[in-house]
């Protein structure tokens, strides 16, 4: 292989000197711009190295003393007097002073949609909609455990069935085939009773022989005419808004291992202020007593 | 003599390019090596955390095959949004008995680093089922195929002791218990012999729903539920964090 470096005289620029079946290869150089700009970097990348934590030496922090944790504390305490004095406030108000107060409501609506986003709509969906299976819709007016400023406040502070607050919302409803107190036929029976309450019964001597079973095991809780306990947090059955569907099956499976649904207690993980805001919004989106 | 020692010099000479090549190599190595002969010092001491129960261990397994960690992160980062999103910043010892690490880099999901008890367990179960049932903009893909018995309960024992070979503090009482631990843990009616003792902290329940059987939903979920609970800030001063 030839090697005659030569300058090419269309680019004005010297060839490498290789040469394959007549093709040549120009040898251009980076452009000026490119390489100083490289260099730089590397100036650069030295002076970061000597000013911040740059080395795996115990004890070294660099010049400046800088670390993301070091500069944490600093940025959390600057934000949080932003807020503090509005917070301050909201706590010193109370759930329904806040929710009087125009000012304060509108930064509770502000803040609790914030805290309602990262924590709560997980479940209950991001409009408050809730989801099928368990998760209730917060923007209608069927509550399990009233819907009062306070009644929201107590469950959101202390949960439901968590096992976190001995103030807890929730009692657990009996799996009664599971634990033996009903027959399969007599749940299928009670299910029929279920039904006739919105009226979709198609068997009506099951439904009265349902009857029988629903007074003795269900209407302490649910009610005779299916209307609900909040309580106990007995959802209603007596109309169209189901947690776990309400459809035949559904129903016969939550009579027979029963149905508890879990919400955690937030008064330990969350800031009072934040609950108070919360509450204020939830009560806010449709469904508030 | 600048221009003699250019790329041309270094390519014809075998020797010079395998030197040089071995020395920029070895920069890279040293800045990876060197730091974990200071990671006795750089991991915080804080109360709290144990080992993984064998079914959160299971459920990490799980985790780790189906690359869960290719969208969510485990790795909160010391920022402020991040604190005001997710809680305190990770810790290094909260992932001290990590093999591998689950940390990840991307976040197509959210960082999951401590999720444990934000969500009931009927919750983790419905929404691994579908979920975008729970959350209409999610591009997560449905694991419902996770109600399925969980395989690989045999050899728990070995699993344990193969991680205590890696420094793992599992006890040879732990790895004697292993089987009976991960079906406690499982069914919180029968008896634990012992497994609140072994492993603090850990929660006892029936995961998915299904009381019958201890299925691969039952080992994420306890897993998902106990991620970034072990350790109590409230019990953690200022110079435990400070990094050496």
């Amino acid at each position: 292989m030839p090697t005659k470096i030569e300058k090419d005289h269309i680019s004005g620029q010297e060839t490498t000197g290789h040469e394959w079946d007549g093709l040549k290869e120009l040898n251009t150089p980076l452009p000026k711009w490119w390489l100083y700009t490289f260099y730089a970097t590397i100036l650069f990348s030295l002076v970061w190295v000597i000013l911040y934590p740059a080395f795996p030496i115990q004890g070294w922090t660099g010049l400046t003393g800088w670390t993301a944790r070091g500069a944490l504390p600093a940025q959390l305490e600057a934000e949080r007097a932003r807020t503090e004095p509005m917070l301050a406030r909201v706590r010193e108000a109370g759930l329904q002073g806040t929710a009087d107060d125009p000012e304060l409501r509108a930064f509770a609506l502000a803040g609790g949609r914030i805290g309602f986003a990262n924590n709560c709509a997980g479940c209950h969906g991001a409009g408050g909609q809730g989801a099928p299976g368990g998760f209730p819709n917060l923007a209608d007016d069927d509550w399990l455990f009233g819907g009062t400023l306070e009644d929201i406040h107590h469950t959101i502070a202390h949960g439901v069935r968590a096992g976190e607050s001995d103030q807890e919302r929730g009692i657990p409803m009996p799996a009664f085939l599971a634990m033996g107190m009903l027959t399969p036929a007599e749940i299928a029976d009670t299910a029929e009773f279920v039904l006739s309450f919105t009226g979709r019964a198609t068997d009506e001597a099951a439904a009265q022989r349902g009857a029988e079973h629903y007074e003795i095991n269900c209407s302490s809780c649910h009610g005779p005419a299916g209307e609900g306990m909040r309580e106990q947090g007995a959802p209603a059955l007596n109309n169209q808004i189901w947690l776990y569907g309400g459809d035949r099956q559904s129903i016969i499976r939550s009579i027979a291992y029963s149905r508890a649904g879990v919400m955690p207690s937030w008064q330990g993980r969350l800031d009072p202020a934040m609950v108070t805001m919360i509450t204020v919004y939830v009560h806010a989106l449709g469904g508030g007593e | 003599m600048f221009k003699k020692f250019s790329h041309g010099t270094i390519e014809r000479n075998v020797i010079l390019l395998a030197v040089l090549t071995l020395i920029t190599v070895s920069i890279g190595g040293l800045a990876q090596i060197v730091p974990l002969f200071t990671v006795e010092t750089t991991i915080e001491r804080v109360q709290g955390i144990r080992p993984y129960t064998p079914l959160e261990l299971m459920g990490r397994n799980i985790y780790v095959r189906e690359g869960c960690y290719a969208c969510h992160s485990q790795m909160i980062r010391p920022f402020r949004d991040e604190h005001e999103r997710y809680g305190h910043y990770s810790l290094a010892a909260e992932s001290m008995y990590d093999r591998p690490f689950q940390w990840g880099s991307k976040r197509t999901g959210p960082d999951l680093a401590r999720v444990g008890g934000r969500y009931s367990d009927d919750w983790h179960a419905a929404h691994f089922r579908d979920p975008r049932a729970l959350v209409p903009g999610s591009v997560m893909p449905p694991y419902g195929f996770l109600d399925r018995p969980l395989r690989g309960i045999h050899n728990i024992e070995a699993h344990l002791r193969t991680q205590a070979g890696l420094g793992v503090p599992y006890t040879a009482e732990m790895i004697a218990n292993a089987r009976a631990d991960l079906l406690a843990q499982a069914r919180p009616e029968a008896e634990g012999n012992g497994f609140e003792e072994r492993y603090p902290n850990a929660r006892r329940a029936v995961f998915d729903g299904n009381a019958g059987t201890v299925t691969e939903m039952d080992a994420i979920i306890a897993y998902m539920q106990m991620l970034g609970t072990l350790v109590d800030f409230r019990d953690v001063t200022p110079e435990q964090l400070r990094q050496q």
